[in-house]
């Protein structure tokens, strides 16, 4: 059985015909061609599927397609600026080689851009708790902590319009 | 330092553009015209007969291409997976070998064992499928663990190896250990486990197999550190695909710690199952198929005794451990617990005499093989806590029994007796930069105020050291090794200047695109922007063995100064005859060819021009051109050492453990990415961490099924649990027989990490009584061990 799925993917318009049973993740991967986003477990708690659905950080491997139609989507492809100029997050991440492999890479970095939306100015303790989420093999965290810490940093300095306007 | 992108520099990396955009490539993100999925049907049962398989529902199910079984692959004459390292028994036997199909033929081993594929349009057909695949087993009775496996009258998981021993192994002089307990005025002993570990890479793995009618050429692109080594095993063991026939291309790899090493039936099956169907095939595992089928770590149970003279010194070592290699021998896995761990029980220490015995046996288990570390984790950690045991027997200080048996810098090269030469090392050195980071005189004080807030402190050492740079091959096969383990470079000038490294190391993490790239930079003096690594493909790279055991610096970064060394004497003949001098008299710094005493110079791009456009050459000396290629073979192994030190904090009311402070200090030789490094350190060390407090891999014993066999059983190490490090390097001591003076970083914090933090967890638990915990020391355990414990009389009188 399929049905149709219409959305906003980093803010294009998509509308494709899926097997309702289609997860999110599948959707963007093997449907649209975006395999920024990656799937590393089976049960929700490795964190490598992590997207934004309608500014909130979203496992895509436990959302079905269906349940994302209507609204948008942001993925790690979407999150720098069309100029190809990195989000601060990314070039934080870039800066403190927060990444290693990058497989995890994609989810980590939208789950602390969203951490940071909740909280602008994170302590080392509480970037360690928002990430608990999302696993990495590669860095011990230590990197990734003062990536997040810097992005966080960045995102308020850089850009404290777009936040508000929100 | 001459270029800003040079050796030495904290060189942002090139890679990371592409991960952090989602623009990385790894295996499951390849589409090809027309491709079909593969699922495999995997047995449930530990031990069982394959008594018939009836697909005929699966193949009529929507979408569904092929079902294909071991008795497809007989058919076609395919072969068993080869294992590339061969050891002999103490009597001299050869090891047992039974054979290992990518798809079982009459039996399955362990869980998750394959016994067919199913190929259909899409993953989800296949996966359906695959559930309609009926599999008539009778089960048999299942050897879950080592202990069981060489208990008498246990199930025999491979009918010719008898009592399931694949080798009983020996090293060392017996005679003289034993002379030396005789006369040892102490002894410290211990029992321990060093629990299995599943790697967990977070990209499972994934291979896509692709056969081209036309061409009869096959390429498999899979998630691989060493494609080469796979294209060897699987083209001339497995398929009977001649070299010039078959490509290999491993891409962007996610991690690997070991368990990518390895060549897999899932490899042998897509591609051999691309021909059968006409089509290319994927195959991409999930999690719950990594867990059960990716080679897992360690698994060693030991008895160690160490003997000592009145005042503490080291006489002998004695050293007996029982290795779980699994239901089959995975590539490497006969190398671990023998060569890579015996040779590394001298640690850092000046102990004259040591034997040790190791008996490998079969389960009916997931194979074991390397694992990040392989072998010299295990060394360090039985090492390491006998140490704190022995401290504990004389009443000295812990950094003081340490410090009093070092080997000495002075005594470098160090022969150990049991195999190794050591080429350098200051070990009281890497001590006396870690006690001022760590405080060591106010630890008491901490322990005080800890215990007036009703918690447990403890402080933990170890120092370690390893063999890396794997290998030299007139060593290595000497000690059974079935290849040589040099590496390949092959370094291009283009005719504008820049460059294309073409490298038989495999970056899967460790950054080597812009490491190997600084390297060239900085030689030739060229903009970092100008060097392009390339890695990962047989069809472009002459040959390579990969990357595992530290090696690719130390032997990859060699061979990539060999070629950059004949490139550099190539247009030294090139500048001489452009600027009408001597070659004698031709002078070389950062690619500059300057004629001695004038100036006259080229640069190395104008050389590079030159010798892609030869008008003037006299081609009887001069052949065009500026593409050089070099193997390089190491002379020694190389030893990478340091020390590390862990502070805990234990709540006794609720047994969890927390890592206060942890200070690493490592002696890699010279270093060419600080950034770069100190990120391989931290992620060594939270996976030491891991095997010290949260993972462990459980099979029941009697049933030989995987009890932990998820995210959600198997506790991985996350960003709350492990705090940020303290990590300090020194480069006093660069290794002596490279041309880089590298040692390798990439193994190193899991090495000594689980020594460190369970010789602290111990610590504070010394006031129960405690000597010793088996690892993970998760609060259930450390809970029960206050509980079952006397009292501690502080404690009591609260």
């Amino acid at each position: 059985m399929s049905c149709t799925v219409s959305m906003t993917v980093n803010g294009k318009t998509v509308s494709r015909e899926v097997e309702e049973r289609t997860l999110l993740v599948a959707f963007l991967r093997e449907h649209l061609g975006l395999t920024g986003t990656h799937v590393g477990c089976d049960t929700s708690q490795c964190g490598a599927c992590v997207v934004h659905v309608d500014g909130r950080s979203v496992k895509s491997c436990t959302t079905l397609a269906v349940q994302a139609n209507g609204t948008e989507v942001t993925t790690i492809e979407g999150l720098a600026a069309a100029d190809g100029t990195l989000h601060p997050m990314q070039a934080a991440f870039r800066e403190h080689h927060g990444l290693q492999c990058g497989f995890c890479t994609p989810g980590m970095v939208m789950s602390a851009v969203d951490l940071v939306r909740d909280n602008p100015n994170p302590t080392e303790a509480e970037i360690r708790e928002g990430l608990e989420g999302n696993i990495c093999r590669c860095t011990g965290y230590h990197n990734i902590v003062k990536a997040v810490k810097a992005g966080a940093e960045a995102m308020s300095g850089a850009q404290p319009a777009p936040v508000a306007a929100e | 330092m001459a270029n800003p992108n040079g050796i030495g520099a904290s060189v942002r990396r090139r890679e990371d553009q592409r991960f952090l955009t989602g623009r990385g490539n790894y295996t499951d993100d390849f589409k090809r015209l027309n491709m079909t999925h593969a699922v495999h049907v995997r047995s449930p049962y530990a031990h069982a007969r394959i008594m018939g398989i009836d697909f005929t529902d699966a193949l009529a199910m929507p979408g569904v291409v092929a079902v294909l079984t071991g008795a497809d692959m007989e058919a076609d004459k395919v072969g068993s997976l080869p294992c590339g390292w061969q050891i002999h028994s103490k009597d001299g036997s050869p090891m047992k070998e039974p054979p290992h199909y990518p798809l079982a033929r009459d039996r399955v081993r362990y869980v998750g064992d394959a016994v067919a594929v199913v190929i259909a349009e899409t993953r989800e057909q296949a996966r359906d499928a695959a559930e309609m695949v009926v599999v008539d087993y009778e089960e048999m009775p299942a050897v879950g663990s080592s202990t069981r496996a060489i208990a008498g009258g246990a199930p025999l998981v491979h009918d010719d190896a008898p009592d399931n021993v694949c080798y009983d192994w020996h090293l060392g002089d017996k005679a003289a250990v034993d002379a030396a307990f005789a006369n040892a005025a102490h002894v410290a002993k211990i029992d321990l486990v060093n629990q299995r570990l599943v790697p967990n890479a977070m990209e499972p793995r994934a291979a896509m197999g692709e056969y081209d009618q036309s061409t009869g050429e096959y390429t498999l692109t899979t998630t691989s550190q060493n494609p080469h080594v796979t294209r060897l095993l699987m083209g001339a063991f497995v398929l009977g695909i001649p070299e010039h026939k078959l490509r290999v291309v491993a891409p962007d790899v996610g991690g690997g710690f070991g368990s990518k090493i390895f060549h897999y039936g899932e490899e042998a099956v897509v591609t051999w199952a691309a021909r059968k169907v006409g089509r290319p095939v994927k195959w991409t595992a999930d999690r719950s198929e990594s867990f059960l089928t990716d080679a897992h770590g360690r698994d060693h149970v030991s008895h160690a005794e160490l003997a000592m003279d009145a005042d503490g010194n080291f006489l002998a070592l004695r050293v007996s451990t029982l290795a779980n290699l699994g239901a089959y021998l995975s590539t490497f896995a006969p190398s671990i617990p023998t060569y890579l761990y015996a040779t590394l029980l001298a640690g850092q220490y000046k102990t004259p005499a040591i034997y040790a015995e190791v008996k490998a046996v079969f389960t009916n288990t997931s194979p074991v093989d390397a694992y990040r570390g392989a072998g010299r984790p295990e060394a360090c950690y039985l090492i390491e806590r006998l140490v704190d045991v022995a401290a504990g027997v004389m009443g000295m200080d812990k950094t003081e029994i340490r410090r009093r048996n070092f080997v000495p810098k002075e005594a470098m090269p160090y022969q150990t007796p049991v195999a190794l030469q050591y080429d350098t090392g200051d070990f009281a050195k890497n001590l006396d930069i870690a006690l001022p980071l760590v405080d060591y005189p106010g630890f008491q004080q901490r322990r005080a105020e800890s215990k007036a807030r009703g918690k447990l402190r403890g402080i933990g050492f170890a120092t370690y050291i390893e063999a890396c740079g794997i290998a030299p091959s007139n060593v290595a096969g000497a000690l059974g090794a079935r290849a040589g383990l040099y590496e390949c470079a092959e370094v291009r000038f283009h005719p504008t200047g820049s460059v294309t490294v073409f490298t038989g190391s495999h970056s899967h993490g460790q950054g080597h695109e812009t490491t190997f790239a600084q390297i060239v930079a900085d030689r030739f003096g060229i903009p970092i922007e100008n060097v392009e690594i390339v890695h990962g493909d047989t069809n472009k790279i002459p040959f390579g063995m990969g990357t595992y055991g530290s090696r690719s610096l130390a032997v990859g970064g060699s061979a990539l100064v060999k070629a950059m060394d004949k490139v550099e004497r190539k247009a030294k003949k090139i500048a001489a005859h452009m600027l009408e001098a001597a070659e004698t008299d031709i002078e070389v710094k950062e690619g500059r060819f300057t004629v001695a005493g004038t100036d006259k110079s080229l640069g190395i791009g104008d050389i590079a021009l030159q010798a892609y456009v030869p008008h003037n050459f006299p081609l009887d000396e001069l052949e065009p051109g500026l593409d050089e290629q070099a193997f390089y073979d190491p002379k020694n192994f190389t030893y990478p050492n340091g020390c590390h030190v862990c502070e805990v904090e234990i709540d006794p009311d609720t047994g969890v453990t927390t890592i206060v402070s942890f200070a690493a200090v490592d002696d890699f030789g010279n270093v060419i990415n600080p950034l770069i490094v100190e990120g391989q350190v931290h992620g060594g060390l939270v996976q030491g961490i891991g095997q010290a407090l949260y993972e462990n891999c459980v099979y029941d014993e009697e049933s030989g099924q995987l009890v932990t066999g998820s995210y959600m059983d198997y506790c991985m190490p996350r960003a709350d649990d492990v705090p940020s490090f303290t990590v300090r390097y020194h480069e006093d001591q660069p290794c002596t027989h490279n041309p880089l003076g590298v040692k390798g970083c990439g193994e190193a914090g899991t090495i000594g990490a689980a020594a460190a933090v369970m010789n602290a967890v111990v610590d504070a638990l010394s006031e129960y009584g405690v000597t010793h915990m088996d690892m993970p020391a998760t609060p259930e355990k450390v809970w029960r061990t206050i509980r079952d414990a006397a009292p501690a009389p502080a404690m009591a009188a609260e």
